[in-house]
């Protein structure tokens, strides 16, 4: 068990970034992107490719995130531009990237043996690690508490703030001068370069990029912001993207134990979905209760 | 300060639906002037308000705003020129945005949204003096949602939003008509305050006749998409809310009014 918990920790440090691109757009901007699946496996396939043709694996990374904010661009650019419906725009892009991504692997399966990946780096540190800690999971706890940190700060600028209230009241923030086409493309693009990120890093991680490694990365990601919501709060953006990560690693946890207790890999998406499903209907059940049980207060005193 | 010749606007042109909400309108506001709008329900007020902020673009006609022409400008290209307040107090403001990040938006008005810090410590102590103003506490409580607040603060707060960086046309759309009486009147006040104090060349609409004649330094009627009586400041002064009625009546024809919610006091 130690193992795997060790390991969960790493994913779900990784997978965090795909996390916060998805708080992003969801929270954020509130708008349902459907890119996530098609940019996670576009930034996979893209990091992998250039390494295996030699290129350094920190620039394959940064390349990935550069190809995955266009991804997102297109989607906004559709949107708002084209005039088509958010999720609409987002699913074709996401079909569009299947193609893409199988022409730039040029076969389902890009393995990265014996190459040099960010992760190989990271070990090769022989950092050690405290308790279930690894020293790579270290290394990713800093990471990505450094893109949280940088994700912060630029929604609390000028321009964040116009995208914040594109997602809050897009009426009020085009009356004091913004162009929210232009903050919905921006916010599109920066929440892609995140997920297509974690894609990158997945692939190394894992050893290899797969065409059909995208599959489901936007019920993961939205699993991971709700039950980080849920458990760590969400009063402030510090406080909301902190749980996003939190969401993340515990959404890993659990799906450990779940393997663990004998459940197939091939039952994961349900138990995913059984994870939205219960964390988003839970308050609302909870809420219906207490409604329930304050009526019967009341009508108790009536008939008194 | 403001200028519309020969706007017409019509929805849905062509279909069953076809509705003229303007019908050749023409207004010239000069500067300072604070136009107060009355009008039966579809009129074409909001839609005028529209037209002018952006919001819709006429079908026919020419808008010009401190003599530049606006009209194929969209919304968010003149909002540099124009300040609003809207009707629903839900409208103007972002709910899950604290006081003093609504404000830094409102004060970004009319430049390049840079990467700074929206909220600095030099902003806020300007967002503390502008928000004293109010006299509703809000400078104690620049950290708050703005969906905590009630609704009258809220329109305090569009209001102060609106106008603190001086726009050449400030447009105020029943701003005071979801509020309780004793809110209204604060707004009113407030409104007046601000308008006098910046000098805002100011196009009000509103239900309330009294307000109507007491506000502003001209009135204006509408029905059916035209303007169908403009009156002076002198000729305003000496109306009543009967007289307006009345002369509304002849306006129109005699029709009855029943059906229209105006408030008479
Ligand atoms: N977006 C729209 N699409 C179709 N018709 C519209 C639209 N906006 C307004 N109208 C119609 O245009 C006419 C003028 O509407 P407008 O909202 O300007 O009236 P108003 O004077 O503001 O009325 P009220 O006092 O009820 O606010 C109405 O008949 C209305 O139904
Ligand atoms: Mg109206």
């Amino acid at each position: 068990m130690g193992v795997a918990i060790n390991g969960a920790i790493e994913q779900g440090l990784l997978f965090a970034f795909l996390a916060l691109g998805v708080y992003f757009t969801f929270r954020i901007l509130n708008f349902p992107d459907m890119t996530a699946d098609g940019s996670f496996a576009l930034g996979g396939a893209l990091a992998a490719k250039l390494i295996i043709g030699g290129w350094n694996p920190v620039t394959a990374t940064l390349a990935a995130m550069v190809v995955g904010a266009a991804a997102g661009a297109f989607t906004g650019l559709l949107t708002t531009k084209g005039k088509i419906n958010g999720l609409l725009a987002g699913i074709l892009t996401m079909n569009a990237l299947y193609s893409i991504n199988l022409r730039i692997m040029e076969k389902a399966n890009l393995p990265l043996l014996r190459e040099d990946t960010f992760y190989t780096m990271i070990q090769s540190l022989h950092i050690p690690g405290i308790g279930v800690i690894s020293g790579e999971a270290i290394i990713f706890l800093v990471i990505v508490l450094l893109v949280k940190l940088i994700m912060d700060w630029f929604l609390h600028t000028d321009l964040g703030l116009d995208i914040r209230a594109t997602g809050d009241n897009s009426k009020m923030i085009r009356s004091f001068g913004a162009n929210t086409d232009r903050t919905t493309i921006i916010g599109l693009a920066l929440s892609n370069a995140m997920i297509a990120m974690s894609g990158a890093f997945i692939a190394q991680y894992q050893g290899f990029a797969d065409v059909g490694m995208g599959i489901g990365m936007i019920v993961i990601g939205l699993a991971s912001v709700i039950v980080g919501e849920v458990l760590f709060g969400s009063r402030s953006i510090f406080r909301a993207s902190l749980a996003v990560i939190g969401g993340s690693i515990v959404y890993r946890l659990v799906i450990a134990v779940a393997l663990r207790a004998g459940f197939n890999p091939s039952d994961l998406k349900i138990i995913t979905a059984l994870i939205v499903i219960i964390a988003l209907t839970l308050p609302n059940v909870a809420k219906g209760i207490w409604k329930k049980s304050s009526k019967a207060a009341k009508g108790g005193k009536l008939d008194a | 300060m403001l200028n519309i010749r020969q706007v017409r606007k019509v929805f849905n042109a062509g279909t069953v639906n076809e509705k003229i909400a303007l019908q050749e309108i023409n207004l010239t506001m000069a500067p300072g002037d604070f136009i107060t709008v009355i009008g039966s329900n579809g009129a074409g007020k909001s839609t005028l308000m529209n037209i002018i902020s952006g919001g819709y673009l006429p079908d026919q006609g020419t808008i010009e705003i401190d003599g530049k022409n606006v009209t194929k400008l969209a919304e968010h290209q003149r909002a540099a020129f124009i300040g609003r307040v809207f009707q629903d107090p839900m409208a103007g403001t972002a709910p899950n945005m604290t006081i003093e990040e609504n404000l830094a938006i409102a004060y970004a008005r009319g430049h390049r949204r840079k990467l700074a810090l929206g909220v600095n410590a030099k902003k806020r102590k300007i967002f503390q003096e502008q928000l004293a103003l109010l006299d509703q506490g809000l400078e104690n409580r620049l950290k708050t949602k703005v969906g905590f607040l009630s609704g009258g603060q809220r329109q305090a707060l569009s209001l102060l939003m609106a106008t603190f960086t001086q726009p050449k046309i400030l447009l105020l759309d029943e701003h005071t008509a979801a509020l309780d009486p004793k809110r209204a009147q604060l707004i009113v006040d407030l409104t007046v305050k601000i308008v006098e104090k910046n000098k805002l060349t100011t196009l009000m609409v509103t239900h309330n006749m009294e307000q109507a004649l007491t506000m502003g330094n001209r009135l204006l009627m509408m029905h059916e998409g035209r303007i169908i009586l403009d009156l002076p400041q002198e000729k305003k002064q000496q109306m009543t809310t009967k007289d307006l009625l009345q002369a509304f009546e002849q306006a129109r024809g005699g029709e009855a009014f029943a059906e229209d919610r105006f408030i008479l006091a």
